[in-house]
C-alpha cells in the first residue's frame, strides 16, 4: 500500500498558560474583526444604495411580464432619483419575420465621426468618457490592414490619401462574445441582434476579450448624463443609462428599429453611407445592397458571420 | 451513527477547535510574520470595497486593456496549484517516501493557490455582488459553452479534493487512528488528473479565443503546464527549507533533491516553448507579431512591457543555467535565491507577459497601453498575503503531526 502503517500520533499538547493565551487570542481576534469592518467600509457604503429587489431580480428571461413591468417602474423612478430625469423605460421585444443587417458604404464616408457622436447621445452614454458604441478608423488607401489604420486621427476630414472605416458591433450569428459568457447575461435575439441584460451581467469582462471587433464597453464608473441631456425614450436591452460595473454594446437601437424606426448613426450620417434594414423585406434597401454590391465583412477567416456588411462603390 | 465512545458530530468541532488554536500558536517571529500578513490582506480588503463602491475605474484597465494585474496573477496561481502536483507525484505514484512524508505540504500549497485564483477572479468582477448567477440551479451557468464555468469546475473541485485529502489525515491522527487508505488514496489519484485539467483549461480560457492571435495557439496549454512545473518546484523548494528553520521539524534532503530534478527538466521545456513561440511570431512577422515586437521591443514608443518582459528573460535564463551548475545545488542559499529567480520569471512571463499582450494591439489594432494602479497592487498584495497566511497557518497545524521522523515534533514546533 502506499501508505504504511505507522503508529498514530496526537495532536501536540499545548504548554504554558493556556487560560492568558487564549485571553490574548480572543483580543487578537476582536481586533481583527474590527479591523475587517474598518476595511470593508467603503462596501457598506456602496450597499446602500442596493436593494433587495435589485439584488434578487431574475434574469432578463425568466421574468414573468407583471414581474417586468415592476422592474421597469422601478428603474425609471431610480433614473429620476439619480439623474433628475423623466424618462419610459419599455421592454420591446424583436418582431416576427425580422432579420436586420447593416451595410456600410466606404467609398462615400468622409470619417466625421457623426455617427459616434449620435451614438453617444441617442444610447446615454457617459460624459466625460465620450464613450460611443462606434469606433472611425482612418484607413490608407491601398491597405485593408486595420494595422495601417488609426482611430485617434485629428484635423479636417476627408484627407485624399484616405478612406474611413466606422466599426461597431456586427451582431454575429455566431458571436463568440455570447460563447463565452458565464452566466448568459448576454444572447442572440430572433430578429438577429446581440443584447446584454445589463441587470444580470457580472461583470467579468470575458465577451470584451473574446469580441474581435472591439465592440463592447464596460462601465468603470457610473455613467454621467446631466438631466436635459438624457434620452427618455428607452428600452431595458438597450439604451437605458447603465449600472457601474456592467458591460454595454451596441444593440442596433433596438428601441427605435423594432418600432420601425432606423438607428441612429444612420439618421446622423450625412453622407448616406449607411444602409440600414430588414433582409427578410425583398424590397428593402439593405437586400438591395446585398444583392447588388460585392460587400464584405471584417474577419471573414474567424467564422463570426457578422450581420454587418462593407462595401466600396467606385 | 457511530457507535464510538464520540460521536464525528461532536468531535469535528472539537478538531475544528483544535486546529484553530494550533495554527495560531508559535513564536514571535510566528506572530510577526502573521500580523505583517494580516495588515497586508487588510489594506487589499480596503482597496477591494474602494473599487467596488468606486467603479473599476480606479484600475488601469480599459476598454482596450480590459484585463491587468489580477487576472495575470489568477493565472500564475493556477499554475502554482497545479505545480504543486509535482509533490503528489513521487509520493504516490513513484512511492518516494520521504517524499510521502512531506507531500501534505503540496497539498496544502494547493489549497491555498486556489484560494488565491478565486480571490482573484472575485477582485476582477465588476459586480461581485451578483456572484450568485453562476451558481447552478440558483443563477444560469452556462456549461458547457463557456470555458469560464469549465474553469470555475475544475477549480473548486480541486480545492474540494485537496481539503478533502489533507482534512481526512489531519482529523484522523486527531482521533489518534490510522488513516484509512480507502478514504484518501482514491482522491489523491484523481487529484493528481485534476491538477493536469486546471491548468489545461485555465490556457484554453485564452487559446480558445479566435480574436487574440497572441493567445490563439494550441501550445498554450502545454506551456502553461511546463511553466507551471518550473513554480510550484520553485516555491516548494523554498517552502521546504523555511519550514526546517522556523517550524523546527526535519525535512530529509530527498524530497528537495527530487523537486530540484523535476524544477531543471521543466525550466528547460518552458524555455524551448518560449523561444519556438517567439521565433513562430518573428520569423513569420506580418500582422501577428506586431504582439511579439510589443513584448520584446515596444511598439511604435509604446514600451512599458519591455523592462518586464527582459526581466523575466534574464530570470528564466539565469536559473535555467544556475540550476544545472553543481556548485548552485550544493549551497543552499544560492539554490533558494535561484529558485526565486525561476519563480519571479514565471510570475511575470505568465502574468503581465501573456494577458496584456493579448490586448496590445486591440482587435482594432490600436496600441493603448496598460500599468497597474495603486489599489491594484494593494489587491494583489493582499491576495497574496492572504494565500502566504492560509498556507502559513495551515502547514503549521499539519506539519509536526504527520511527520514522523522529527523528535520534537510533538511538541508543535516552538523552535
Amino acid at each position: 500500500m502506499t501508505d504504511a502503517p505507522r503508529a498514530p500520533r496526537p495532536l501536540p499538547v499545548i504548554q504554558g498558560d493556556v487560560t492568558r493565551r487564549a485571553l490574548m487570542k480572543g483580543a487578537g481576534a476582536m481586533l481583527g474583526a474590527a479591523a475587517f469592518a474598518r476595511a470593508l467600509q467603503p462596501l457598506t457604503e456602496w450597499a446602500q444604495d442596493l436593494s433587495v429587489d435589485q439584488f434578487l431580480q431574475r434574469h432578463y428571461r425568466e421574468m414573468s411580464p407583471d414581474e417586468m413591468q415592476a422592474v421597469l417602474r422601478r428603474l425609471e423612478a431610480q433614473a429620476k432619483e439619480d439623474y433628475g430625469a423623466d424618462v419610459r423605460i419599455d421592454d420591446v421585444r424583436p418582431q416576427p419575420g425580422v432579420q436586420f443587417a447593416y451595410a456600410l458604404n466606404l467609398s462615400v464616408c468622409v470619417g466625421c465621426r457623426r455617427c459616434a457622436e449620435a451614438c453617444h447621445e441617442e444610447n446615454n452614454h457617459d460624459r466625460p468618457s465620450g464613450n460611443s458604441y462606434i469606433r472611425v478608423l482612418e484607413m490608407t488607401k491601398g491597405s485593408m490592414d486595420m494595422e495601417q489604420g488609426r482611430a485617434d486621427y485629428d484635423g479636417p476630414v476627408p484627407r485624399p490619401d484616405k478612406f474611413y472605416m466606422p466599426v461597431q458591433c456586427q451582431q454575429c450569428d455566431d458571436a463568440p462574445c455570447v460563447k463565452v459568457c458565464p452566466v448568459e447575461a448576454t444572447w442572440k435575439e430572433q430578429d438577429g441582434i446581440v443584447v446584454v441584460d445589463y441587470d444580470w451581467c457580472i461583470g467579468c469582462r470575458y465577451c470584451e476579450a473574446a469580441c474581435p471587433y472591439h465592440a463592447r464597453r464596460f462601465n468603470w464608473t457610473k455613467p454621467q448624463v446631466p438631466a436635459d441631456e438624457v434620452n427618455p425614450d428607452q428600452a431595458y436591452l438597450s439604451n437605458r443609462i447603465r449600472p457601474q460595473g456592467v458591460v454595454e454594446k451596441c444593440t442596433f437601437c433596438l428601441h427605435r428599429t423594432r418600432r420601425g424606426r432606423l438607428p441612429a448613426c444612420l439618421e446622423a450620417c450625412p453622407t448616406g453611407a449607411r444602409v440600414f434594414g430588414n433582409v427578410l423585406d425583398p424590397d428593402s434597401d439593405i437586400r438591395w445592397v446585398l444583392e447588388n454590391k460585392r460587400v464584405y465583412v471584417l474577419k471573414e477567416e474567424l467564422g463570426t458571420r457578422p450581420r454587418f456588411f462593407y462595401f466600396f462603390d467606385k | 451513527m457511530t457507535t464510538r465512545a464520540e460521536s464525528h458530530l461532536v468531535s469535528y468541532p472539537r478538531f475544528l477547535a483544535r486546529v484553530l488554536w494550533l495554527g495560531t500558536e508559535g513564536t514571535p517571529w510566528f506572530y510577526a510574520w502573521m500580523t505583517l500578513l494580516t495588515a497586508a490582506a487588510l489594506v487589499g480588503l480596503h482597496a477591494w470595497a474602494t473599487q467596488v463602491r468606486d467603479g473599476m475605474a480606479v484600475t488601469g484597465m480599459t476598454d482596450h486593456v480590459s484585463w491587468g494585474l489580477y487576472i495575470a496573477n489568477f493565472t500564475f496561481a493556477v499554475g502554482l496549484a497545479a505545480g504543486a502536483v509535482m509533490m503528489v507525484i513521487p509520493a504516490y505514484l513513484y512511492r518516494d517516501e520521504e517524499m510521502h512524508d512531506v507531500v501534505i505540504v503540496g497539498e496544502l500549497l494547493a489549497v491555498a493557490a486556489i484560494t488565491m485564483c478565486l480571490l482573484f477572479v472575485v477582485a476582477d468582477l465588476g459586480r461581485p455582488d451578483r456572484f450568485w448567477h453562476m451558481i447552478p440551479g440558483l443563477g444560469r451557468f452556462h456549461w458547457p459553452v463557456s470555458m469560464l464555468t469549465w474553469d470555475v469546475i475544475v477549480l473548486n473541485g480541486y480545492l474540494l479534493l485537496n481539503l478533502h485529502i489533507c482534512g481526512y489525515l489531519l482529523y484522523q491522527r486527531y482521533l489518534g487512528r490510522t488513516p484509512d487508505p480507502r478514504w484518501y488514496v482514491p482522491f489523491v489519484f484523481v487529484s493528481i488528473f485534476w491538477a493536469i485539467s486546471i491548468h489545461t483549461v485555465t490556457a484554453f480560457l485564452y487559446c480558445g479565443l479566435g480574436g487574440r492571435p497572441f493567445w490563439n495557439t494550441a501550445l498554450l496549454a502545454p506551456r502553461f503546464l511546463a511553466s507551471a512545473f518550473v513554480s510550484g518546484p520553485a516555491f516548494l523548494i523554498v517552502a521546504l527549507r523555511l519550514i526546517e528553520r522556523f517550524g523546527g521539524v526535519h525535512v530529509g534532503e530527498g524530497p528537495r533533491r527530487t523537486l530540484l530534478k523535476i524544477l531543471r527538466v521543466a525550466v528547460l521545456v518552458n524555455l524551448l516553448m518560449v523561444g519556438s513561440e517567439a521565433f513562430t511570431a518573428f520569423y513569420t512577422g506580418g500582422a501577428h507579431a506586431a504582439t511579439a515586437r510589443y513584448l520584446f521591443f515596444g511598439l511604435h514608443g509604446h514600451d512599458a512591457l519591455v523592462p518586464w518582459t527582459w526581466t523575466a528573460i534574464a530570470c528564466g535564463v539565469g536559473s535555467a543555467v544556475a540550476l544545472h551548475l553543481p556548485a548552485v545545488a550544493s549551497r543552499p542559499r544560492l539554490l533558494d535565491l535561484t529558485c526565486l529567480a525561476a519563480f519571479v520569471g514565471i510570475w511575470i512571463e505568465k502574468g503581465m507577459g501573456l494577458i496584456i499582450p493579448g490586448f496590445v494591439p486591440s482587435t482594432l489594432h490600436e496600441v493603448v497601453e496598460y500599468a497597474p494602479t495603486l489599489i491594484e497592487w494593494q489587491v494583489t498584495a493582499g491576495v497574496w498575503a492572504f494565500g502566504l497566511l492560509v498556507f502559513t497557518a495551515a502547514v503549521k497545524v499539519a506539519l509536526p503531526v504527520l511527520e514522523p521522523h522529527a523528535p520534537g515534533a510533538a511538541e508543535g514546533g516552538h523552535a
